[in-house]
């Protein structure tokens, strides 16, 4: 059973996360009869500091489908709600599939990927060439 | 801005004990719609847990058995909790509820305002200033221990990313930009190159965007003063934004409300001031 919190950002004032992405990730927890939250839009929630954020951190594990978790991390934090540093998976609609954000949010088991500390990804040069092609 | 006295409204859409299932189709429907009004909405399932409760109000939306809501009441008696039975109603009907609602319980509301503002990465962060330097609208401050803060973040300029471009660290994310690494996505090296690149801000706007103003200001000052014409130092003034346009990618209607270049130089100095003041702070 999933035992971690649900929660879906629908992006609601820009248009960064891909509309098809967003609709079928929510149809699909709809029709999956689980229990999710689901913000308009958490950008806006942590310029305003709204207290919600903090209600959403709470009681447990959490899985957010939004965008690049390092941002989610950072607005969480902006507003004074830091998210569970082992304790959250944050699925990104912006480059993610829609399949593979459902799939992730419903299957039981949590897998952090709260980044932490200053990482900073080789450049392209680097890299063998398979990945850079991905 | 903030929310520090309002609260907002908690809708939950409830499926449970004394009511009947909604059907997939018309949760996705009333969800959507409260969403894109700026709504929170929790949605009760037969499995998986919700937020806890907290000082919000409540309006449960619900096919209720018998078209009676249950009966349910906050035991501390401070969280105002509604009852709606939508059975039958349209998406229209459910969103006109749900704003009555926040009227009545003075919630807060939502979506008035593009969220565009900076994010600081303090993973990356180094306290450098930069940004406390570089920004004219006093988007940036610094806390009690003298530490960046994001501390105005709705004078921020909707879509200009420009402090971003002159943090040598890429620490500062616009989660709602187009790209990385300023949307969040993992800084890679080569972005802290062509970052570093833009630190000093005449590689960024081909000149130091102040003193670039100034010199303008200067010769529409000497122009003014020769032909009495405003119309012409405004344009002087124009031309000079269009070119720091050309230089990065700032939009033109963000350099359109650029204050007047003596107001720049006023503000660039108080902030050039205050982010000395926080470094000698954190020295001493
Ligand atoms: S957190 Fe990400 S997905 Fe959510 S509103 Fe902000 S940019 Fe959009
Ligand atoms: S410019 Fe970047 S590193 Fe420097 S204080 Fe601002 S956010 Fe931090």
């Amino acid at each position: 059973m999933n035992t971690s919190r649900i929660l879906y950002c629908h992006c609601a004032y820009a248009q960064v996360v891909p509309k098809e992405v967003k609709e079928l990730v929510l149809k699909r927890l709809c029709a999956a009869g689980v229990a999710f939250e689901a913000v308009a839009d958490l950008c806006e929630m942590s310029a305003r500091r709204d207290p919600a954020l903090k209600r959403l951190t709470e009681g447990g594990t959490l899985k957010i489908a939004a965008c690049y978790p390092r941002a989610v991390k950072w607005l969480f934090e902006a507003a004074q709600a830091p998210l569970p540093a082992h304790g959250a998976e944050i699925l990104n609609m912006r480059v993610q599939p829609a399949d593979e954000v459902t799939e992730a949010l419903l299957r039981p088991g949590l897998e952090p990927n709260l980044p932490a500390g200053k990482a900073t990804r080789p450049s392209a040069a680097e890299l063998p060439k398979t990945e850079v092609a991905a | 801005m903030t929310l520090k006295e309002q609260v907002t409204l908690r809708v939950v859409l409830y499926e449970g004990e004394g009511s009947q299932p909604l059907a997939a189709a018309d949760q996705f429907a009333a969800l959507t719609a409260l969403l894109e009004k700026g709504f929170a909405v929790t949605r009760t399932g037969a499995t998986g847990r919700v937020a806890p409760a907290d000082r919000s109000p409540l309006l449960v939306l619900g096919s209720f058995s018998q078209g009676k809501a249950i009966q349910a009441e906050d035991a501390s008696g401070t969280v105002p909790v509604r009852f709606a039975d939508i059975t039958g109603w349209d998406v229209a009907r459910i969103v006109q509820t749900v704003e009555s609602v926040r009227e009545e319980t003075q919630a807060a509301r939502q979506g008035d305002w593009k969220p565009w503002f900076p994010v600081i990465d303090y993973d990356r962060c180094t306290n450098c200033m930069q940004c406390l330097s570089f920004c004219l609208f006093g988007v940036y401050g610094v806390s009690a221990e003298q530490k960046i803060q994001v501390q105005q973040n709705d004078n921020c300029k909707t879509n200009c990313p420009a402090c971003s471009r002159v943090c040598p660290e890429a620490a500062i994310m616009f989660p709602k930009y187009k790209a990385g690494p300023i949307n969040g996505d993992e800084v890679s090296d080569a972005d802290l190159q062509r970052e570093k690149m833009k630190v000093d801000i005449s590689a960024l706007l081909g000149g130091d965007v102040y003193s670039l103003l100034r010199q303008r200001s200067e010769k529409a000052k000497s122009r003014f003063s020769k032909e009495r014409d405003s119309d012409k130092a405004l344009n002087e003034r124009k031309k000079c934004l269009v070119k720091l346009v050309e230089g990065g990618d700032i939009p033109p209607e963000v350099l359109m409300s650029l204050p007047s270049p003596e107001e720049i130089q006023r503000r660039a100095q108080e902030a050039m001031a205050k982010a000395q003041a926080a470094l000698a702070g954190r020295a001493g």
